[in-house]
């Protein structure tokens, strides 16, 4: 699609989710999504994020203006084909289980040399104010549509990242006693009217891990796994969960692991 | 972990099964790599990491059914907490009650804390006939007063299941609303009137 049919399709889209009456948080998933394609067609304003992500790829940038061609994700220097599919994953270099987002951060410090923290300052855009994570992040998933899921516990610390995601996820905590599972362990609940996937069984983790990140139309924005998880930790009433933090990759490797064999659609388009 | 090592101890004290052991373990871990994950962010502080005996003893038995002792000593310090209210007045205004029950905020750090926190009733409960945007963790509240009357020891067990859910049912998934402070008494009142008065639209 054209660059600027597409900039035309995300002002549209913010325009239209911000009118109250067109799409109230009580709207239905269902509903949302089938009316942002009445309007729309399948055009996925993720592809914006993509294109950026490929720039930010293949330019060389940084303190040290290099690309980030050298940056390994699993599969070899510079291979991106299907390997989002395959993280979270052990790293020798670094000596630990890294998510695509942590992976990134550590590849553009360390070939590139930007300052940690200026990338984390900006891991999830706000409209003028754009993310460098999110559009890579976008870029890179969308390298693995139509892979497999495939993430491997062989090593013992993508065993203990997995255990840890487990007990994250049944962890009750907070004000109101939520855990994870209070929201997402039983299949066909809802949320108002959200539905809520069953995280801890392949069907829902499936259908759930393989379509985020996601373009999420009352936002306007492209979100990460890394900001989904956060946003439920926020809806649990817990603090800020950190980037990249043992727990944030430890859920991220156990709902992978229930979502072994589904297959990559990702970016999607959600409410 | 001050908390929870007390409870662990507790535990270990009781000589429970080496399986319950081996969670508390895997609790501790879990609970280590929790606080090395978050950051305070206003009103969300870290001490909201921190589980009571309830949160510990409910996360450890998520996978295997509660035994009968421990359900019990659940039940029995969360019904210690129940305070009824004032002078046995146990019912308030149902339209505000009806607004408590609609909204969703409150105590999330992106939320005012200068607001009143809403109970979110809808999120998991069907109420009036009119909101049909409800969700279904919890049982269907449609005629709550108007199927069970409104004696006293009917309002006393609502009172207590909204004051503090797990007296009753031991790990319930929902809220204890009067317990962990999210509502006060008198929106708890307000809350009792939408389930009971006749005039309101649960009842309807
Ligand atoms: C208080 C309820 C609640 C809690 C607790 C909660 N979630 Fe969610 N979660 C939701 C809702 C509601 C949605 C759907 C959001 C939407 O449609 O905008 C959702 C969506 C998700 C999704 C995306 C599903 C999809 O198919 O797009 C994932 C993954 C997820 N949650 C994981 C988690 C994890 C992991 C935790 C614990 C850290 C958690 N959630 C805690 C309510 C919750
Ligand atoms: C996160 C989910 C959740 C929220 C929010 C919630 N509940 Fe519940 N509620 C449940 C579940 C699950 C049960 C069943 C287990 C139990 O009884 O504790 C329940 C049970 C009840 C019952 C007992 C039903 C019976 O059979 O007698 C009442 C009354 C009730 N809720 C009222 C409320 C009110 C009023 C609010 C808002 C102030 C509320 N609930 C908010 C999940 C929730």
């Amino acid at each position: 699609m054209s660059m600027i049919r597409c900039t035309t399709l995300v002002s549209l889209a913010v325009l239209i989710v911000s009118s109250p009456a067109t799409l109230r948080a009580e709207t239905s998933t269902v509903d949302a999504i089938a009316e942002y394609h009445a309007m729309f067609g399948d055009e996925n304003p993720a592809e914006l994020w993509q294109l950026r992500g490929k720039n930010l790829w293949e330019q060389p940038r940084g303190p040290k203006n290099v690309a980030l061609s050298k940056c390994d994700l699993g599969l070899g220097a510079g291979v991106i084909d299907g390997a989002y599919a395959q993280l979270p994953r052990w790293f020798d270099d670094t000596q630990r289980v890294q998510d695509l987002e942590s992976r990134l951060v550590f590849c553009m410090v360390t070939l590139q040399g930007f300052a940690e923290e200026r990338l984390l300052k900006t891991r999830f855009g706000d409209g003028p104010k754009k993310s460098e994570l999110e559009a890579l992040t976008a870029y890179l998933v969308a390298a693995s549509r139509g892979h497999k899921v495939a993430v491997s516990l062989t090593h013992p610390a993508e065993q203990a990242a997995y255990d840890l995601g487990r007990g994250a996820f049944f962890y009750r905590a907070g004000p109101h006693d939520f855990a994870c599972a209070t929201c997402h362990g039983e299949a066909g609940k809802r949320i108002r009217l959200q539905v809520l996937p069953k995280l801890t069984e392949v069907e829902g983790a499936r259908s759930a891990y393989t379509s985020w990140p996601a373009y999420r139309v009352s936002q306007g924005e492209l979100r990460t796994m890394e900001w989904r998880l956060a946003d439920c930790f926020r809806q649990q009433r817990l603090p800020q969960l950190k980037y990249g933090s043992e727990i944030a990759i430890g859920l991220t490797m156990f709902l992978a692991k229930n979502a072994n064999g589904g297959v990559m659609t990702a970016p999607a388009i959600k409410r | 972990m001050p908390q929870l090592s007390i409870w662990l101890m507790a535990l270990a004290a009781a000589s429970f099964t080496a399986k319950v052991t081996a969670a508390d373990a895997e609790l501790m871990r879990v609970t280590a790599a929790m606080k090395n994950s978050f950051e305070a962010k206003r009103q969300a502080t870290l001490d909201r990491l921190d589980q009571d005996e309830t949160q510990a003893l409910c996360t450890s038995y998520t996978d295997s059914p509660l035994p009968p002792a421990i359900a019990q000593r659940i039940a029995a310090a969360n019904r210690a907490t129940i305070r009824p209210p004032a002078a046995g007045q146990y019912l308030g205004d149902w339209k505000r009650g009806e607004q408590i029950a609609e909204t969703g905020t409150g105590l999330q750090f992106s939320d005012d804390p200068s607001k009143p926190a809403g109970g979110n009733c809808y999120a998991c409960h069907e109420l009036s006939g009119v909101e049909m945007a409800f969700g279904t963790i919890g049982p269907s509240l449609r005629h709550y007063g108007k199927l069970r009357g409104a004696t006293t020891v009917v309002l006393e067990m609502a009172w207590g299941k909204l004051y503090n859910s797990n007296a009753q049912t031991p790990c319930s998934n929902m809220p204890r609303f009067g317990h962990r402070g999210i509502l006060t008494e008198q929106q708890l009142k307000d809350v009792m009137a939408y389930l009971f008065d006749s005039a309101s639209p649960v009842n309807q």
